[in-house]
This record gives structure tokens, sequence and C-alpha cells, in this order.
């Protein structure tokens, strides 16, 4: 909104997009703070038209569920059904209601099982006309709407995919049609299904990353590079920074690991203790520390070990990989050491010290070989921002390692840094990055110090490409770990189906009303309910079929096998995954998969009615029960109303009686 | 034989099954098409020279296995020191021969194994097996390592006859059988004392069993059907009972066994009596007959191990009981709680441990300086509290008083018999579990604040009743804040001695997190009872110990700064795993395949897939293959197919995992690997020659490139044989190394 960049690690950028699209259109000007759940609006916030995309997406889910069971091929009366099970079901108005992702994400997942269906029923009579390519790309790009709101959305979008590719698989074994024809279908379904969706998703995070130019809150989390290239922030010091160290550059380094905090290597007056307090003994050297502020001790100097001199020659001389240098600390002048002394809090590595020569027979091991990881070639130069190096030790070959412990007292509870012998391997906390960088120029130490205090600048600015920016957030954002947190309303996938927990999203600051997120329980009772017999009836007829005992006549086998394939699966694929997450749960997960399960509900019945029920009796005993069970549904939604909408306040009573699960936690106020 | 691939296509379940004779597909397409395809095809066995086929084969395999024990028993007793993972697996196997109890995340039946092979071998079971390096001296180790060696070079003739029977071409059986044999990594594996010979011993046997059960289809329920589909059940046992890993060939069986099964639903010929028959005997042999074996090793397993060992904190109270040594065994203790017991409080979420506390104070910055309490997996003294009443600090056992019992929904306070501090909460954030209360240890000699002050309550029963030792199952309510004392399972850092965290929850959700038991209980004034009751049954300490194993597996998580090794290392040879010593002076043992061999391998999948995707297509297309093609289609889809099946299955599940991974864990995948390779090599030098069938030299085609693979990968064992056999002298990045050449990838550091 504020052109900001943040960084939020369960889902892409589009949906906050969308959000932020309503409210820039409603002209809001991004200053409020979202910091407190029942914070009233101030007046220069446009609630309604941040509310309504969500809303609008929400109700357009009507609509488009109606459509969907009719395209599946079942009756009007059906798809009315599954229209109306929508709009009634409490719990996806709540959500729809409100700034919250969930009914773009249910919206975009039915778009794309309904343009899919339009397509592949457009496929008998006009393959290759508009319509046929209108539908299909829309699949695409519903599909990578979808994913871009949330990666659930993933889940929906390989559902399509194995729909898609089963159908071509027949396609391809249509031996009416020519081997050109097949091929050109393929080629389109490959084209509108995989090509487009990736490309719509890339389309998404161009532009996210082109509004969001200015630095914020989440930099830290991202290299130094991509830092670099938003404006403000990092950007301010480096811009203009030289590219190539040379031998005298003043530089500090940056380790790429960020574990426990993003820290730059550090070293300062106080030398390690003698004695630790377990015993053992350290050198009695300077601390080498990574530090996870900016300071001046953070200020190191390349030094080439065959010269004195600690300026940049002019032509400046570049360093290069597999070159030997030596760094000295900028403000101390001493040399970056290691050698084979236990390091404080991992005794099974090096001690990293800045040499200090007590005369003890102890020489001084202070030669670093240059490991420029992500070079190009042998020959590379070892570059500002870009360059990923490594430093090993001539003497002992450890490299130098942020450990990420944390020193006691002694060490200012700076994290310790250490040498350590390894195998091979890649891992970012022995991997360094220089962040800041100028050509140093004073030969004496104390015009050296002054320099070292004052701001870089000098010229030369430098830009990532998209893809690279892209493919870091994309990385990070899949990569990155928030701890799992237990949470009042969090739940598990099992609590779900049968709704046995709630949400409250809001509590009047001193009435009761309040809004919850709960569903219409004879909804979602009935669904899973529909769910088991479908699976239980579909298991049946494929026994039958199997011994070539055929209950349905072929197409309608064909119907009910594939609203059960986007139906059920859509169910289970939106389900199922949730298990196996590590993540904390909520309940509004699982109203996508609701959603499905809900447009499978009509369909059951209808097939009830039709082929189970043999004789006309049966069939209207059948429709008055479903009728009633209907209103009973309509009833439920009414009484659950006041949860929905928080429109009116309850006495302590009303919501006593509202509690009709005991795991329901509806807020009673005590007076 | 069933379509592993095939029974998955549309289409293919239309063709009629033609008949399931003869065990390969390639025969499947009738015996007069297969003298035609013989008659044409001058690479296949003319009829003339089937008369010395059988001798031959058998002269074969017993090549191949002997070049298999020759390579494997090679060297053995090289180096006398524990290597790697012996460390482990032979200090298992000695108490197996000691008899006592330990704990371990895999079930039992490997390290029994060991143990027996050690125990029949003249091992006595005295050998510390301290550390990798450590030497072996006088003790007898060579039984152990040779019966993981002889399991391992086992697997060369399975792997032989499994190709055989998929395929029926010896030349693709024998070009598997050389990628086995001549790979240093499957070498170096068997060599040692460790689970992977034996579980890969069971899946390559179960492997087979399944194959050749399904070339007897054609006559089922007779004698060597009956024989193959148990001995498949047996093997699977096997497989799972070594480690988990040996899920996965149960799901490949169990995949194999249901499209089998649809296939005989679907024929119309057969009655569903027959049908119910046909799953009856697989219901028999492969779920119970598996079962009940795989329960006996567990039976087994806790008869032998008997005495009190290492193991016992990870299991429950009752479960200790069992075990001869252990402070609960034929112990006697008072039932009921009261005022003045002095008790253990024991997690009921297993391997947490008991609640325990120490003279340290949290270190400043988390929550308050005060004493820590954490849960310990091990007895000690400091496990040791007394409870008190609340609101009196007079010695509840003061003779002169009566015995006063503790009752459910009592406030009690707990006191730490060796500091003397109170068991205490209040409103600051847990060390690790922000949004839990920090617990601590306060007050001085008992007298603290009403932060101390507990509500103990049983969980589903009536106010008012006694708690029982052991068997009631109790939550701690703090009376300030409402919260509930629980473990959170997170390991303290260093200050807090990595034990586990404990918390006071604010979230009342009933888990096994906040229920404890008392499990020690010590108060003379009461009259004690034997434990003897508590014994728990039989299906009960099975559950106990697959809970435990699972837990345990899922705790062996990477910490963060260490390298690890990744799946997508793996087929790609990245990364080696070091058996034996560092510097150059030391005797060098390297874990890597042969990269030749498995370079080999990753081409052929991709080759494989290819075809078998262009040939799939081409029948779907509904194109006429001249009868050589179709057979060759036939084997290399259906065959083929349950390989790559295999491969995946033994693969891709890892990437799911959590766990620590190592590279040792992609072998069983890569045996399946090495078997396709075998199989896909064989047919693509069969459609070569036939496809130049009118140049005169092109039947030589398929002999060459069959000489030239076997050949190439006998000269790259030659190349890196000493990885397997051991190597003293300089690293392989010194140019003085003999080895200085065959660093082919900077990751490999030997």
């Amino acid at each position: 909104m504020k052109r900001i960049f943040f960084f939020d690690g369960s889902g892409p950028p589009f949906g906050h997009m969308l959000l932020a699209l309503g409210g820039y259109l409603g002209g809001f000007d991004g200053n409020f703070l979202w910091n407190r759940i029942g914070a009233e609006y101030s007046t220069n916030v446009p609630v309604w038209s941040l509310r309504l995309l969500p809303a609008l997406a929400g109700a357009l889910s009507v609509p488009m569920a109606y459509q969907i069971v009719w395209e599946l091929g079942f009756s009007h009366c059906a798809a009315v059904g599954a229209a109306l099970l929508i709009l009634i079901e409490n719990a996806l108005i709540t959500q729809s209601r409100l700034m919250l992702l969930e009914s773009a994400l249910i919206f975009f997942n039915l778009l794309a099982v309904l343009s899919y269906l339009k397509f592949s029923n457009s496929q008998k009579h006009g393959p290759f006309s508009p319509s046929w390519w209108f539908w299909l790309v829309l699949t695409g790009v519903a599909c990578a709407c979808a994913v871009g709101i949330k990666y659930v959305g993933v889940f929906t979008y390989l559902l399509v995919l194995g729909v898609a590719a089963v159908h071509a698989w027949h396609l391809i074994g249509d031996q009416t049609l020519s081997n050109v024809r097949v091929l050109c279908h393929l080629l389109a379904r490959a084209v509108a299904l995989l090509v487009i969706p990736v490309l719509v998703y890339l389309l998404f995070f161009y532009v996210h990353l082109l509004v969001l130019c200015r630095s914020g809150p989440h930099d830290q989390i991202m290299s130094s590079a991509f830092q670099a290239s938003l404006e403000g922030g990092l950007a301010r010091i480096t811009q203009g920074q030289p590219l190539e160290v040379a031998y005298g550059s003043q530089v500090t380094l940056k380790n790429a690991f960020g574990q426990p905090v993003p820290c730059w290597l550090h070293s300062h007056q106080s030398t390690y203790p003698v004695i630790y307090e377990n015993g053992r003994g350290s050198s009695h050297q300077q601390q080498v520390t990574c530090y996870p502020f900016k300071d001046v001790n953070n200020w190191w100097i390349v030094k080439d070990p065959g010269r004195h001199q600690l300026v940049v020659n002019n032509p400046p001389r570049p360093v290069r990989h597999g070159d030997v240098v030596q760094l000295v600390h900028g403000m101390t002048t001493r040399l970056l050491n290691t050698h084979d002394v236990a390091a404080p809090l991992s005794p099974h590595s090096q001690e990293v010290s800045c040499y200090i020569d007590y005369n003890v027979s102890m020489p001084a091991q202070n030669l670093w070989r240059l490991d420029i990881v992500n070079r190009e070639s042998d020959t590379d130069v070892w570059k500002t921002i870009l360059s990923e190096v490594r430093f090993v030790h001539v003497n002992t070959s450890a490299i130098l390692k942020l450990s990420g412990a944390p020193l006691p007292d002694w060490g200012f509870r700076q994290l310790e840094v250490v040498g350590e012998q390894l195998s091979r391997g890649y891992h970012g906390s022995t991997v360094w990055s220089v962040e800041e960088h100028r050509y140093g120029r004073s030969q004496e130490q104390k015009e050296r110090e002054l320099e070292l205090h004052s701001p870089t600048q000098t010229d030369v600015s430098r830009n990532l490409s998209f893809m690279a920016r892209f493919s870091e957030l994309q990385w990070r954002m899949l990569t990155v770990r928030s701890d799992d947190s237990e949470h009042k309303y969090s739940s598990t996938p099992l609590d779900w189906v049968m709704l046995d927990t709630n949400i409250a999203y809001w509590l009047h600051p001193r009435t009761s009303a309040q809004i919850h997120l709960l569903g219409n329980i004879v909804i979602w009772a009935s669904a899973s309910l529909a769910t088991l017999v479908y699976a239980l009836l579909f298991i049946w007829y494929l026994f039958r079929r199997r011994r070539r005992v055929c209950d349905l006549p072929e197409d309608c086998w064909l119907r009910w096998a594939l609203a059960g394939a986007l139906c059920a699966g859509g169910w289970a694929v939106n389900y199922v995954p949730f298990f196996m997450m590590e993540k904390t749960l909520f309940l509004y997960h699982y109203l996508p998969a609701l959603t499905f399960q809900i447009l499978l509900l009509p369909v059951v019945l209808e097939h009830i009615s039709d082929h189970l029920c043999r004789s006309q009796l049966q069939r209207s005993l059948f429709g008055a029960l479903v009728v009633a069970w209907f209103a009973s549904a309509c009833h439920v939604s009414n009484t659950l109303r006041p949860l929905t909408y928080g429109d009116r306040s309850l006495s302590p009573s009303e919501l006593k009686a509202l509690r009709w699960k005991d795991s329901w936690d509806i807020l009673i106020r005590k007076y | 034989m069933p379509p592993a691939v095939g029974g998955g296509l549309a289409g293919s379940e239309l063709r009629p099954r033609r008949g399931r004779c003869g065990s390969q597909a390639a025969r499947a397409v009738g015996p007069d098409v297969a003298t035609e395809a013989t008659a044409r095809s001058p690479k296949r066995p003319a009829p003339s020279s089937r008369r010395f086929e059988a001798p031959g084969r058998w002269a074969l395999l017993a090549l191949v296995t002997l070049m298999s024990f020759a390579t494997r028993f090679h060297r053995l007793d090289q180096p006398p020191h524990i290597c790697w993972d012996e460390t482990h697996f032979g200090k298992m196997g000695s108490y197996y021969i000691n008899r006592t109890f330990f704990f371990d995340v895999h079930p039992p039946l490997g390290k029994m194994l060991i143990g027996l092979a050690g125990h029949l071998s003249g091992y006595d079971g005295t050998f510390l097996f301290q550390k990798p390096g450590d030497e072996y001296e006088h003790h007898s180790y060579l039984g152990m390592r040779g019966f993981c060696a002889f399991l391992g070079a086992l697997l060369i003739p399975f792997a032989y006859l499994t190709v055989l029977e998929l395929s029926q071409s010896l030349p693709a059986a024998l070009l598997t059988a050389a990628l086995l044999t001549f790979d240093t990594g499957c070498l170096t594996l068997s060599q040692y004392i460790l689970l992977d010979p034996i579980l890969m011993f069971f899946i390559m046997a179960a492997m087979l069993s399944m194959v050749k059960y399904n070339s007897c289809a054609n006559r089922p329920f007779s004698a060597p059907w009956w024989l193959w589909l148990s001995l498949t059940g047996v093997n699977l046992a096997g497989a799972l009972g070594v480690k988990f890993v040996g899920l996965f060939i149960i799901l490949q069986v169990g995949w194999n066994t249901v499209s089998d099964l649809w296939h005989l639903f679907g024929d119309l010929s057969l009655s569903m009596v027959t049908v119910g028959k046909h799953l009856t005997a697989r219901i028999l042999c492969l779920i119970v007959l598996p079962l009940a074996l795989y329960t006996a090793t567990y039976a087994v397993h806790f008869m032998v191990l008997n005495r009190s060992g290492p193991g016992d904190g990870f299991f429950s109270s009752a479960f200790q009981a069992r075990l001869s040594g252990n402070n609960l065994h034929n112990a006697s203790i008072p039932e009921h709680l009261a005022y003045g017991s002095v008790i253990t409080v024991k997690s009921a979420r297993m391997a947490v441990g008991y609640l325990h506390s120490h003279g340290h104070l949290y270190p400043e910055g988390i929550g308050a300086r005060q004493q820590q309490v954490t849960t310990y997996l091990h007895k000690d003294y400091n496990n040791l509290w007394i409870i008190k009443k609340h609101n009196t600090n007079s010695d509840p056992l003061d003779p002169s008083l009566p015995v006063e019992f503790v009752r459910h929904g009592d406030v009690i306070r707990l006191e730490h018999k060796e500091t003397s501090r109170n068991l205490h909460s209040h409103y600051h954030e847990a060390p690790l579990t922000r949004k839990h209360y920090q617990v601590t240890g306060y007050g001085i000699n008992g007298t603290g604040d009403s932060n101390d002050f507990w509500r103990i309550e049983v969980v589903n029963r009536k106010f008012g009743n006694r708690i029982k030792v052991l068997r009631s199952r109790i939550r701690l309510i703090h009376l300030v804040t409402g919260c509930v004392l629980g473990s959170s399972g997170k390991v303290l850092p260093k200050w807090g001695w990595e034990q586990l965290e404990v918390t006071c929850t604010p979230y009342l959700k009933e888990t096994l997190n906040s229920i404890w038991n008392v499990e020690d209980h010590i108060n003379p004034k009461l009259p004690n009872i034997s434990l003897d009751v508590l014994q728990p049954s039989f299906p009960e300490i099975m559950l106990e110990a697959h809970m435990v194993m699972i837990r345990g597996n899922n705790g062996l998580k990477p910490k963060d700064n260490e390298f690890t090794s990744k799946p997508w290392h793996w087929p790609i040879n990245y990364q080696g795993l070091r058996f034996s010593g560092i510097n150059d002076t030391d005797f060098r043992v390297y874990l890597l395949g042969n990269p030749v061999v498995w370079w080999l391998n990753l081409l052929s999948i991709a080759l494989y897939l290819l075809s078998g995707s262009i040939f799939a297509v081409a029948l779907q297309r509904g194109a006429r293959l001249p009868a050589e093609v179709e057979g060759l289609s036939q084997v290399l889809l259906q065959g083929g197919g349950q390989l790559l099946l295999g491969w995946m299955m033994h693969y891709f599940p890892f990437f799911l995992m959590g766990r620590i991974l190592y590279f040792h864990h992609y072998f069983p995948a890569m045996l399946f690997s090495s078997m396709l390779t075998g199989l896909l090599w064989d047919i693509l030098l069969r459609l070569c020659a036939w496809s130049l069938a009118s140049f005169s030299l092109a039947g030589h085609v398929h002999t060459l490139g069959i000489l030239s693979l076997l050949l190439g990968i006998a000269y790259s064992f030659y190349l890196f044989h000493p990885l397997a056999y051991g190597m003293v002298g300089p690293l392989a990045q010194d140019p003085r190394s003999p080895m200085a050449g065959l660093r082919w990838l900077e990751s490999w550091d030997f």
C-alpha cells in the first residue's frame, strides 16, 4: 500500500494485492496500523471498499455453484439446491464479509473447476472454437490466481490437471482423430494449463516487486543483494559503492545464514578470558564475534600479505578467487587469526581471534584463502554484495563459520564465530558477503579511524534481474519456518469435519455482540455424510461393473464419476494435505474443502432420488424428507445469524442457548 | 502377470488377459508368435539351443553367486576397528547377548539377528563398542561381519533371478548382477555390522518371491504358488522387522496384490467363490502371516531382554516393572497418595520423563531468575518431590498425626526434596514456548507464596477420590493463573542441560502433555502393595514400544548449522559417507557408489521414462507393432514398470521425511534402479539390433553392447575398489595419491 516491502510466509502476493486494490479504489491512504483485533477503524479507512472484493468473491461463488452442478449434467433442481446451500452457509458468509483471503481463494477454485467443465463440454461440439479457447485459458488463469492467493490453491490446480490428463489420455486413444489433430489438442492444453499459469504467477510477483520498491520491516530476511535493490534502507548506503573488492578495501562482512539473527563479523578490544567457567583455557587474544547491529567495529580491511600498506593503489588491484589475504580489523589494526585452540562454546572447532603476540611460542596464523562460492570461473573477482565468499584458513584449512551460539557476559552476548574443519559442503553459516565497501585512502591509524566513522559513498549502482529476485523471494517464502505456536482457536483437521470448533473474530467492546466463524452444522454434518455415501456407492458400482453388472447406464455412470472426481476429489485434495502440515491450523483452512463437499450434496441427493428410489411413492417421500431437511438448515442458519453478522447484542442466556456443542467457545461476558 | 503399469491405463483393461502362462510377458503373445519371433530374430535363442539352456543358466547363476561372495568376503576383517554405525548395532547385538534392555528407533529383528550371529560365532558380548575407531583386539567380530556380508552377497543372485524372471533374458540379468557386484557402495555397505544388508536382503527376497508367485499365477493353489506367496509374506515381515523402511516394499507388494485381485475379480470365468478363495489366501499369507511373525519378533525381543538397562527411562512406569534390576521390578509401594509422601512424577507423554528440578537458576533475561524446573529422562534424586498441604508447613510425617490421603481436587504444594523449593508458576513467559507461563522452583525451606499452590485433579474421576500410584492420570492446575502444568517436549539450550522444558499452559485442552502419573512413592506410614498387578499385557507393550520408536524417529531432527544429506544428492552420488578414518595416515573406507554405475542408472531412468511413454502412447493410439517389438514393449512396460515403481517407492517418501537423512538410505532404491538399468539396456540393444536387421553385422550389436557395458563396469570397479577395500596414504586432493585422478566431483572427500 505504501509501497513498503513486506514479507509474508503464508502466501504469494496476489491476495494481498487484491485487498490493496480495493483500498486504493476506495481512496485509502494506507495510514492505519493494523495492530489489534477489535480496534476501531478511523475515519480515513474505507472499510467498505476494502471489504468489497472479498464480499464480491463470496457472493459470486453462489451462482457459480449453480453453474458447476448444472454443467456436471445434473438437474436445475440440484443446481439451485447447491447454490442455496452455499448461500445459507454461515461460515462462508462470515469469512467473505471480512478482509480475508479465503473467499477469493474459493472463488478462483470454483472458477477453475467451472471453466474446465465448460471447456470439456464444448470439446464435443466445437473444439478450437473461440469459446473453447476462452474457457481453456480461463481455467489456466483461474488456477494461477488461486495459487497466487494461497499456496493451498495448488491442490485444486493439481486436481484440474489430473482430470485434464485423464481426458487427454482418452483423447490419445481416440483413433478417429488424426495424429496431427491429437498433437494440436495436447499442445493447446499444455500451453493453457501449464505455460499460462506459470506466466500469470510470475506476473503477480513482477507487479509485487514493482509496487513494493521501498524497504520495509522484513528486509533482513533477504540477502544483501536483494535488499540493495529496494529503495531506501540498505540501498541508500550501498548506492555508489565500488563493485570490485581490492587490496586495501574497507568492508563489512555479513553472514549469509541469517540464523538466529543476521549479523556482521565483528571484533573489539576485549580479549577471551584466560580460563572459561568450565575450566578450559583460551588463547587470551582479542575476541572475534558476530554482531547483529551496525557498528564501526564491523569494518575490516583486506590486506595483501606481501605488503604493509592498507590503502588502495591506483589503479585498484582486485582480489580474485583463490587469492590469499589477511583481514585487518579497522579500529584495532589486528589481524584475523585462528589456531588449534578450542573455541569457547563449540569445543570441537577452532577459536577465531584477532592476533596479539604474547610471545608464547604461538605464531600468527592469519592467512586466509578466498573461496568465492558462486563464482562463474576460477578467476572471478570478489564483488561487493554479489559474491558469496568463504574464508579458508591456509594453515589448518578451517573455514570461518558462524556457530550461532551467544557468548556469555564476557563476550557481551554477541554470537560466537569459529573456524571449523569441515567436510566439503555448502552451508550458509560459512558464507559471508561484503555489504558496505569503500576503497581505503588513509595509511595513518588516526585518519583511518575518522574515515571508518564517516559514511560510505561513491558511485556505481547495480540491479538484480527480475528472475533472480523472483527466485530468491519465492525460495525464502517456501523455506521460512514460522514457529509452530499454539493459539487459543487453533484446531486439528479432525475437528473440522463435524464442526467441533469455532473461531471468535470480534467482540463488541461494550455489548456482547460478536462475530464467530461458525458453520451451519446441519449442512456440515449432511455434507460429510453425503461424501461417505458417495464413496460407498461409488465402490459398490465399481465392483458391480467389474463383474459386468451395470446398474447405471454408461453416460449416467460417467457423469457420476466426473462429479465425484471434481467434488469429492476437490474436498479430499483441499483437506487431506492439512494432516501433513506442521503449522498452526485454523477452522477457516477447511472452507475450500467444505465448498466442494457442499457441491457434492445435491448431486448425491438427486442420484438417490433418481436411481435408488424404486417407486413413485418412495420418490415423493424422499422429496419430502429433503424439503424438511432443507428447512431445518435454513432455520439453523437463521438462528446462528447474530453470530455471523454480529449485528445485535445477545443476553448471556441466549448465548448459552447457542452453545450447542461443549467444544464451541462462545464468549459470555461476566457482569 | 498383473501389469503394474498397464493396469493403470484405461485402454489395457479392456484387452483380454492373454494367457497368464509362462512367467514372462514376452512369451505371453502365445507360442505361435514366439516361434515366429525366434525365427526372425537371430538373437533369440534358437529352439535347438534350448536343451543347453537349463544347465547354462545354473552355471551362470553359480558364477554370479561366486563373484558376489568373492567380492563381499574379500578383506572382510579389515579394518579391525569399529567403523561408523557398527558402534550402535554391534553394541545392540551385545545387549541381546547380555540380555539388558535398551531402546532404539528401529524394530528389533535386525539387531537380534546380529546378536544371534555374534553368539553363534563365539562373541561373548563383552566388547563395549564405545566409539568408531576402537580396536576389536581379541574380540571375535568376524562372525557378525560375516553374517552381514553373507546376506549382502545374496542380494546379487536375488537381483539376477528377479530380472531373469521379469525379462526372460540372460543378458539383462547378467548386466544387473554385474552392476550390483561391481558397485563399491553396495559392497561397502555389505561388509560391516549394519542393519542395511539385512534390510536389503529381506526387501530383495520379498521382491523375488513376489515376482515368482506372479509367474505361477496360471497354476493357482499349486504347491509352488503357495510357497512363493507365503515366502513373500515371511520376507515382508522380515523387512519391516529390521527397519520401518520395510513399509515401502509392503506397499509395493500390496499394490501388486490389489491390481492382481482386481484382474481376477474382472475375470468373469471365475466364480465369486474362487475369487473369494484367492482373496482369503492373500489375506492369510500377506497380512496374517507377516503380522504374526512381526509380533513374534517382538515377543522374542521382550523375552530375551529381561534385565534393566539404559533404555528404561524411555518407557512408562508400568512397562519398567517387568525388567529385573529396575527399582520397580517386584517392588511394593503404598497404593494411595498421602500428604508427606515422597514421589516422582512422570509425564504421560512417552519419552518425556520425570518432573525434575536442580540447583541452577534460569539465566538472566529468560523469565524470572528462579530455579529451573525441567523434565529429565533418567532416574535421579532431583526427581523427588514431597506433597504438602498448601496452608501448613508442619511435617506430615510426624507420627503423632493421622495419615491424611490426598484427594481429587485438593489444593497442594509440591516441595522439591533436594533443594526445598516449591513448584511455582507465574505470569512470565516460558523459555521456549512463549505463549505458556514459566515454571520455577521458589521459596526457602518450603515457605513461598500463593503462586505455589496447585490443584491436583484425576482425569475422568469424581471429586473426593483418593489418588492411586501409577494408575491415576493426574493434572496439576495452578490456582492463581488457572494454567495446567505440562511439558512442551522441547529441548532447552545448554543452560538447561539439554533437558526438556516444563511450562504451565493456559490452554486447557486435554493433551498428553499435561497429564502426569506418580511413579515412585515413599511413605513409611502406609502399607505397601505389590506392583505385579500392573504388569501390562503384551499388546500394550507392543503399542507402547511402537509409540516410543515413532517419537524417537521424529526426534532425530537435524540441528541448525549442521551439514545434512539431502535426498536429491543421492542418485547423483553427490557425497559419500566416511566409514573410517579421516587423515592421510588412517585406514580409510568411504561409502560411495561406483559413479559409472550410478550415473548409468540415472541415465537409464530418464531413458526408461522416454521409451516407456513412447510405447504407451503408441499402444494407446492403437499402432500395430511387429510381434518382436510387441513382446519387448510388454516386458518394458510391465516388468520395467514394477521396477520403476519399486525405485519410486523406496526413494520419493524420503523427500517428505523431517528426520535426519543419510546417504545410505538410498541403497534399497538403488537396487531397483540397477535392475531397471539391466532390463532396459538389454531391451534397447535388442530394439537396436532389430531395427538394423537389414545389415549383416546387426546381430552382433546386442552382444557387443552388453559385453562392452560389462567390461566398462568391471573396469570402473577396478578403478574405484580402494574406496571399499580401504586405502592408506595421501588424500585424493593431493596429486601424489593413487586416487588423485578419480576425484570427479569436488564434493567427494576421500
